[in-house]
């Protein structure tokens, strides 16, 4: 049987792909940041997973307000990135696994989870990024499963209903009679805002909760609103909703094998974490 | 008739929801299109022009073209997608979001740097700094 063997959480932020792309890794700005990365490969490599389901929210790439699903999940054989207009390098596509993916999506609906299903699907930069972060030659040794949750378009699922729909995920995979090794990863957040006279909004005391519960206290977050979310983590801080969907698929007792947080990479908190079931 | 709405009085903060996103569609859409670059190239060479070719108001088509972003979001513009406008112009994300708070660049780079924005007296309207 196939086995969740930890998640992968971290902020998606454009410029990271900016500073990739010019080589900043070492850069005094950026240092802080991406220092926090070379440990979390160490345990790619120890852990070898055979997949990635990536939870995530798309920023018009591939939904825009025509569509807006609350949830989706792709089955496609292929990801493509695209031109997203910032002026970063598209990354190489991205393995699928149709039959996962469909595996999944039946074991989601039989659990009253109604996705919006993609045998076509283009991933932007909250996909790519983080992937090029744990490889970064680019050259992805893993099939992909992306889930996106809506965080654009209020009414956005809440907190409570994203951890439900991670521990169904979780059940999902566990059911997926391969033996393969599967990473969970959740991307966004921490807290920041980009919008409006408030912009620049940072809440360092509410991110080092939400990260201490991520190991200790896993429905902590979803005792919030979204509203609430978004009054203490800011307007695009409720991105966090993705990382309560990865802590879902994992069981109650968790281990850390890494976390960093700074502040800041362009307007954001940046957080990562890597938990392994206890 | 809309859902009462709790969430207006977080300061500086805009949620965009249903009605924002039914006012800024197209405004949104247009942003979109920015993401092709023969269209970043039509629109720089003639943004009235351009902007024309959308069903968009008046008054959303002055706000895109005085870069005044939280007027674009009172109208309707989503975050995400306004920040095709900016990547157009070159100017990075940070640019972009310091120039909603009255702020120099200088000024919210260097607030970012030394953590960012508190929450005390930016949680709620008329809360007591």
């Amino acid at each position: 049987m196939a086995k969740i063997v930890g998640t992968i959480t971290t902020s998606h932020v454009p410029a990271i792909g900016g500073a990739i792309a010019k080589g900043l890794q070492s850069d005094p700005y950026w240092k802080p940041f991406f220092d926090g990365f070379p440990p979390v490969r160490d345990w790619l490599a120890k852990v070898k997973p055979d997949v990635v389901v990536l939870v995530y929210n798309d920023h018009g790439l591939n939904f825009f307000l025509d569509k807006m699903p609350t949830f989706a999940i792709g089955a496609a054989a292929e990801y493509r990135n695209a031109d997203e207009g910032w002026g970063i390098p598209t990354v190489a596509p991205f393995r699928g696994d149709p039959e996962l993916s469909w595996h999944i999506i039946e074991s989601l609906v039989a659990e009253d989870f109604d996705l919006v299903t993609c045998q076509e699907m283009v991933v932007d930069h909250a996909f790519t990024l983080p992937m090029a972060l744990c490889w970064p030659d680019q050259k992805w040794p893993v099939r992909t499963v992306p889930v996106v949750v809506n965080t654009v378009q209020a009414p956005l699922p809440s907190a409570k209903r994203c951890y439900k729909l991670g521990q169904a995920l979780g059940r999902a995979i566990a059911s997926w009679p391969k033996d393969e090794r599967v990473v969970v990863m959740g991307t966004g957040g921490l807290s920041h805002q980009l919008d409006g006279e408030r912009a620049g909004f940072i809440n360092k005391d509410f991110d080092l909760k939400f990260m201490d519960s991520m190991v200790n206290d896993p429905a902590w977050a979803t005792k919030y609103s979204t509203v609430e979310l978004v009054e203490l983590s800011g307007t695009q801080g409720v991105e966090l909703l993705n990382w309560v969907v990865a802590r879902g698929t994992l069981p109650e007792k968790v281990s850390k094998r890494q976390a960093n947080y700074h502040i800041p990479i362009s307007n954001t908190a940046s957080g990562l974490m890597v938990l392994e079931p206890a | 008739m809309s859902l009462d709405k709790p969430y207006t009085d977080i300061p500086g903060t805009t949620i965009f929801d249903a009605d924002k996103s039914r006012e800024g569609y197209h405004l949104n859409q247009f942003c979109m299109s920015l993401m092709k670059a023969e269209n970043r190239a039509r629109f720089k060479a003639n943004e009235r022009a351009y902007l024309d070719e959308w069903p968009m108001s008046e008054e959303q088509k002055q706000a895109v073209m005085a870069r005044d972003l939280n007027r674009c979001i009172a109208l309707g513009g989503n975050i995400y997608f306004l920040a095709k406008i900016g990547a157009t112009d070159g100017k990075s994300f940070q640019q972009m979001a310091g120039s909603m708070t009255g702020m120099t660049e200088d000024q919210y780079r260097d607030m970012m740097v030394k953590g960012g924005r508190s929450i005390e007296g930016n949680r709620k309207t008329g809360e007591k700094k």
